[in-house]
């Protein structure tokens, strides 16, 4: 008897079926790290060594012949050089010191394709939040054809993104399919891959074509969960449909919408394939739609260790628009997605959406009153 | 709605939400089917338009009939043609080498550490899910320098490298891999494995028999998700790929035509068609996998 309870209660601990049972550090948190190592390792050696290895070449001169100068610079510490290149556009002259860049220069390009790219993620985001809204209701409202509607909303989402640049590419040709939409209601033929801003306008269009269908589809996926006692208890409170939409849908996507503005902001920011294959970042004076991706591949032909400086901008940018989304945006990511029942985080998580349908419910009709 | 929004609450509910409620029923049917039709062609028009002149002979590229006119298969052959420096049939066999190496890494790899982060507890889970949440958001562009620098000082951007190509590729198919396993892990009822071995099964038969076929569909579409993600990658592969290891969206981008400066058009739009047929199918098959697989983790679902 007691030989089989001592026998089975080492046993019972880390039981199989919930993961409580060992407490932190115990036989799963071993058993967990053996799992995770293999992960952890891989993307160390694909991701942090190179993300490293780029911050130490960004300290360092590029060595070969400079060319803003035509000079032969040898390699070597460089101190904040490349940094103060990019972001106070110094360029090194030949007698020593420093001038700033000179047009042609690619450190000129800097602010440029800082905003072009700032540009590129204010405007597509803000369209695909909106455009994804509309879309995501339609599609929740929708229960005949529901099928037909998803698989042609995955369309351009599955179409990879150096096709898509192609696709557009032709179809915002000089004798292509918009110009001659946009002469149907009398609009002179664009110069789309040619100038500044049709050119701009281009990528932002076959942008939006290509992701909205990402939001609408995570949109839904959030309204999908609100229920429908939630909008008949509104109804009966005398809610107007911009109410129901302003003080219940919203608060109550809010997560995933931020969430996948998250992504998208981080995805626009970081925006290569589209402008470099449609515009070849080209567009008015030269580089109107060169973006700070394309700036740092154009970059590394002359250098790759000013290149690095100009990626580590980049990662720092992408790091500091995503720690301000998750610190003051809501875009609850860390905690969400991996849920185990039994999980504190799932409290948290579903904390929110109680609030606006039972706390929140009795204050609306006083929101009638007094708009 | 005006009028909604002016009606004082201290008014009888007994009418009230008949107006706001029938209004907008009697007008949905024909709303939502103009909503559908737009998506539908929103989604489709595009997409339509570069198979229609992928089929259209290339001195009517720019006719604009809607409907497929001076049909034929030249743009396919041309696509396939070697004449000009293209490698289009090679490229496709380059992307499926890619891609399946790089699914299979990315899933062998991930699925033990989404097991764990979905299934244990142990301290610093919420650690490693950032980290691969960031590793997930991380710009491609960081790599290509240092990365460049190592491969050509180890002479692998030349001949046939593809490990130049699949190496990178790891750096977005496994933290896509382990976030989308994790979310589908933690959904599973894992009890049943605890029944099974209740009812006699041995650890291993619990797993085999009743939770893998359980697991299976999870698994099959995180591996079809990173598998589009690497067929679809260009920046890495641009600057990674040799004449040798091109893969398909590097193929296509630079396609070049008869004469140098003009685009040929329709042989692009037949590369095109041929690149993203069998995606599109994968997604008509899979399109209820796929989308909770796109949303897994964003919300409870």
């Amino acid at each position: 008897m007691t030989s089989m309870v001592v026998g089975t209660v080492p046993d019972t601990g880390p039981r199989p079926g919930r993961g409580e049972g060992g407490g932190p550090g115990g036989r799963q948190g071993r058993t967990a790290a053996w799992l995770i190592a293999p992960t952890v390792l891989l993307l160390g050696v694909v991701i942090v060594y190179p993300l490293v290895k780029a911050v130490v070449m960004s300290f360092q001169k590029d060595s070969g012949l400079d060319p803003a100068t035509g000079m032969f610079v040898e390699g070597g510490g460089a101190g904040l050089a490349n940094y103060r290149h990019w972001l106070l556009q110094e360029c090194s002259q030949p007698g020593g010191g420093t001038i700033d860049c000179p047009p042609g220069n690619l450190g000129s390009q800097f602010y440029d394709a800082l905003w072009v790219t700032l540009f590129f993620t204010v405007v597509t985001v803000v369209v695909e939040v909106v455009l994804g809204l509309w879309f995501a209701t339609i599609m929740n409202r929708t229960f005949r054809g529901r099928g037909l509607v998803r698989a042609a909303i995955l369309v351009p989402w599955a179409i990879p993104t150096a096709v898509t640049a192609k696709l557009w590419f032709f179809i915002f040709a000089y004798d292509g399919i918009a110009n001659r939409l946009l002469g149907v209601v009398g609009i002179h033929p664009l110069l789309w891959t040619g100038d500044a801003w049709p050119a701009r306008f281009a990528v932002v269009i076959a942008d939006v074509w290509k992701t909205t269908p990402f939001m609408a589809l995570l949109i839904l996926a959030g309204l999908q969960i609100i229920g429908t006692d939630i909008y008949e208890a509104a109804a009966i409170d005398g809610a107007s449909r911009r109410q129901i939409f302003t003080r219940i849908t919203l608060p109550m996507i809010k997560v995933p919408l931020m969430v996948a503005v998250l992504f998208r902001t981080l995805d626009v920011l970081r925006i290569y394939d589209l402008p470099a294959i449609l515009t070849q970042g080209g567009g008015g004076s030269g580089h109107a739609t060169t973006t700070l991706s394309i700036l740092v591949i154009n970059q590394i032909r002359s250098g790759f260790n000013n290149a690095s400086a100009l990626s580590t901008i980049v990662f720092l940018l992408i790091a500091l628009a995503a720690f301000l989304f998750v610190r003051f945006g809501g875009a609850d990511v860390v905690q969400r997605p991996p849920r185990p029942p039994s999980d504190r985080a799932a409290g948290r998580w579903w904390s929110p959406r109680r609030a606006p349908g039972g706390d929140r419910e009795p204050a609306r009709p006083e929101e009638a009153v007094t708009s | 709605m005006t009028a909604q929004t002016s009606t004082p609450v201290t008014a009888f509910p007994d009418d009230e939400p008949v107006a706001p409620s029938r209004e907008p029923r009697r007008f949905r049917p024909t709303r939502a089917t103009a909503g559908l039709v737009l998506i539908v062609v929103w989604g489709l028009a595009p997409f339509y338009w570069m198979i229609v002149t992928a089929f259209r002979d290339v001195g009517f590229t720019f006719d604009t009939t809607p409907w497929p006119t001076h049909v034929t298969l030249d743009n396919f052959r041309t696509a396939f043609s070697t004449e000009r420096g293209n490698h289009f049939g090679q490229a496709l066999l380059n992307s499926v080498i890619i891609g399946v190496a790089t699914t299979a890494i990315a899933m062998l790899v991930g699925v033990f550490a989404a097991y764990a982060l979905a299934r244990l507890q142990f301290r610093g889970k919420y650690l490693v899910l950032g980290f691969i949440l960031g590793a997930s958001m991380f710009p491609g562009v960081a790599l290509v320098s240092p990365l460049f620098q190592l491969f050509s000082s180890i002479g692998w951007l030349n001949g046939w490298n593809y490990q130049a190509l699949i190496i990178p590729d790891i750096s977005f198919a496994l933290p896509l891999t382990v976030y989308t396993l994790t979310a589908f892990f933690a959904e599973m009822p894992w009890e049943l494995e605890e029944s099974a071995r209740v009812d006699g099964c041995t650890p291993g038969q619990a797993f085999r028999k009743v939770m893998l076929p359980l697991a299976a569909p999870g698994l099959f579409t995180t591996a079809i998700l990173a598998f589009i993600s690497s067929w679809n990658e260009f920046l890495l592969a641009a600057q990674f790929s040799t004449a040798k290891t091109q893969p398909v969206t590097v193929a296509i981008a630079y396609f070049s035509g008869q004469q140098a400066h003009q685009e040929p058009y329709t042989a692009v739009m037949a590369a095109g068609t041929i690149v993203t047929v069998p995606l599109i199918v994968m997604v008509l098959v899979f399109q209820r996998a796929i989308v909770s697989g796109l949303t897994a983790g964003s919300v409870k679902g």
